[in-house]
């Protein structure tokens, strides 16, 4: 579930609050969005993805766990998804480069 | 002066957001029709496709689709049919074909070619939102429809919220087009949130017909404690039980697992896999990758607890009865494409997630656009200033949806199905269905969640009452009091009606004539 949004990275731009299909976050006047519907997450990592500053991170637990925002950024795992697709500063990125067709080949027909 | 906050007009009104619901949205568009798309959630990260990734059911020539669809046919129970999967294989071929025309930016294979059957959704959906605009479709996000608007008996309209200005919307359209997605019946997996049924209902409120729901029954591999249902990776998988003993391998992956979690925990380590397959997977499939790094296990070496979720008509077949060819719903106006719709024509009794059901999003969306805009050129420039009226409104409160997920999540009842659990679950959900009934009207996100809560309370019905009425096993549909096939069952139900739920098998009663 989204369990971090971090004051020191995020830039209050809201985008999360409009790309969550879960509608979990809530806008809030001089402030960082709010988590206003942690139950809502379907823990997809796609507001990962959208945050252009990666400032979010969501755990893979489906259900509400406690997370250090130190350890995570220690461990340097904010923006690990988007980096994994290829995706940079919340625009898409990386699919030219998809290697699935590969993995097709291992599959059964 | 409008009741509404938002009153608009449009030829096609297409609700739902996924790539069946942008794939309609393009097509009405491109005939020329006045298009606006309303979506519960935001179009580009919105249903079940979205945060997968995902293949499409693909073959280069028509006469290769041709020998696909015959060579899948005949393990669909029965229930598939050769000419409907060969139609949407080549529909959905022309779509992907029209996307490899545009900045879409589609991988080249090993040998140069570009590949066109995998869309990388994340990507894939954010793209289809900006062809979508650039159309001159007029978006809605987190505006989900609540009520159908239907004037003479066509549908013509719909009324809805903006969840997040808390604002009311009404759109008058001459045709609308349903691609809400299929019913998750509350579970937690990748793309479930939204996916409540709620275009199963506000179809059966206008009075269409469902089939397939009996096929409700598909459940998706987890790791742990995560949503990710990503199954691909799992034909390499060893499953084992707490003891490190494994478990019994016959049958399909699903099938294994059930089976042995029905006696307690079971691992799994992805220890088949053959050599290079774990870096392509990390690399193209990151999201099946990304929760076991985070949680700190090597699949590949490790072995881990895995569950499984229940993907009810998601990735089940059931849904609204489409006539063929052109998601006609036979509701006069009313459209339907996606997973809102039947898939029995294309996977049977067995599953169609994946590649299949990819296909079917980009066929039946672009059928459904194509016919709503036509639809909506016959009926002219009138329906604007006809009354309308709503077809159905039906509200619960939602602790309902907490009985839903009791009676449809648990492998016990849903996955293997007796007539005894069929019938006590039918008992509690029956008694949901009137006992918790709302009878005045709610507002803002209160109005959503007692819509959803009817939706996902109806749809476990439905699915529930076909169920009891499929005296067999056929696919995903396992009667533990009938597990072997019945021909004479060899034929779909259909299922219709909200209170007295009728099911019927019209293609039996014709034979038997």
């Amino acid at each position: 579930m989204i369990e971090i949004v971090s004051a020191a990275r995020c830039i209050s731009c809201n985008i999360c609050v409009k790309v969550c299909p879960a509608n979990v976050f809530d806008e809030v006047a001089d402030g960082v969005p709010a988590i206003a519907r942690q139950n809502d997450c379907q823990t997809c990592f796609l507001c990962e993805l959208y945050c252009p500053v990666d400032a979010l991170f969501v755990d893979p637990a489906a259900e509400p766990v406690s997370v250090s925002e130190t350890v995570i950024e220690e461990s340097g795992l904010f923006g690990g998804y988007a980096r994994a697709m290829g995706w940079k500063r919340g625009k898409p990125g990386g699919a030219d480069a998809d290697p699935t067709y590969r993995i097709r080949t291992f599959l059964p027909v | 002066m409008s009741a509404f906050d938002l009153d608009l007009a449009a030829d096609v009104l297409v609700i739902g957001g996924g790539p069946a619901a942008t794939w309609a949205a393009l097509e009405a568009a491109k005939a020329g029709a006045r298009v606006a798309l309303v979506d519960k959630g935001y179009v580009g990260t919105s249903g079940a496709a979205a945060p997968s990734g995902v293949g499409t059911w693909w073959a280069p020539t028509h006469d290769a689709r041709r020998a696909a669809a015959e060579a899948r046919v005949p393990r669909c129970f029965g229930l598939a049919d050769v000419e409907s999967v060969v139609r949407t294989l080549d529909e959905a071929d022309a779509g992907l074909r029209e996307l490899s025309a545009t900045e879409y930016p589609f991988p080249d294979d090993d040998a140069g070619q570009r590949y066109i059957p995998n869309l990388r959704t994340a990507d894939y959906l954010h793209y289809m939102r900006r062809f979508v605009l650039r159309a001159g479709v007029r978006i809605l996000d987190h505006s989900p429809a609540l009520e159908l608007l239907a004037s003479d008996g066509v549908v013509s309209g719909a009324t809805g919220i903006d969840r997040q200005r808390d604002l009311t919307w009404r759109i008058r359209a001459a045709a609308v087009v349903l691609a809400t997605g299929g019913c998750s019946f509350g579970e937690r997996f990748l793309g479930a949130t939204g996916l409540t049924g709620d275009g199963l209902l506000m179809a059966v409120e206008a009075g269409a017909t469902l089939s397939g729901m009996e096929f409700s029954a598909q459940y998706g591999i987890a790791p742990f404690d995560t949503t990710s249902d990503k199954g691909l990776v799992y034909f390499f998988a060893t499953f084992t039980r707490e003891d490190g003993t494994p478990v019994d391998h016959t049958g399909d992956r699903q099938t294994i697992v059930a089976r042995a979690l029905l006696d307690g925990p079971v691992y799994g380590q992805l220890d088949q896999a053959p050599p290079g397959f774990e870096a392509d997977v990390r690399k193209g499939q990151p999201n099946i990758i990304l929760p076991f790094d985070r949680a700190g296990i090597d699949p590949f070496r490790q072995r881990f607890p895995v569950r499984l979720r229940c993907e009810g008509t998601v990735r089940g077949t059931g849904g609204i009865r489409l006539a063929d060819g052109d998601g006609a719903t036979g509701v006069p106006g009313l459209y339907a494409a996606g997973d809102v719709a039947s898939r029995e024509a294309l996977t049977g009794a067995i599953s169609g997630g994946g590649g299949p059901n990819s296909a079917w999003s980009i066929a039946s969306g672009r059928w459904a656009g194509r016919a709503a805009a036509s639809f909506a050129r016959a009926v002219g420039e009138t329906h604007g200033s006809r009354a309308a009226s709503s077809l159905g409104s039906r509200a619960l409160d939602p602790a309902a949806a907490r009985v839903v997920k009791d009676e449809l999540l648990p492998i016990e009842r849903n996955f293997f199905r007796t007539e005894q659990t069929l019938t006590d679950s039918l008992t509690r959900l029956d008694a949901a269905w009137s006992g918790l009934r709302l009878d005045r009207p709610a507002r803002g996100l209160a109005a959503l969640r007692a819509r959803e809560a009817a939706a996902l309370t109806a749809t476990a019905r439905w699915s529930y009452r076909a169920a009891l009425w499929r005296t067999e096993s056929r696919g995903m549909h396992r009667r533990l009091d009938a597990p072997a096939l019945d021909r004479a069952l060899e034929h779909s139900l259909d299922v219709s009606e909200l209170d007295t739920i009728r099911v019927a098998a019209p293609r039996a009663e014709a034979l038997a004539s």
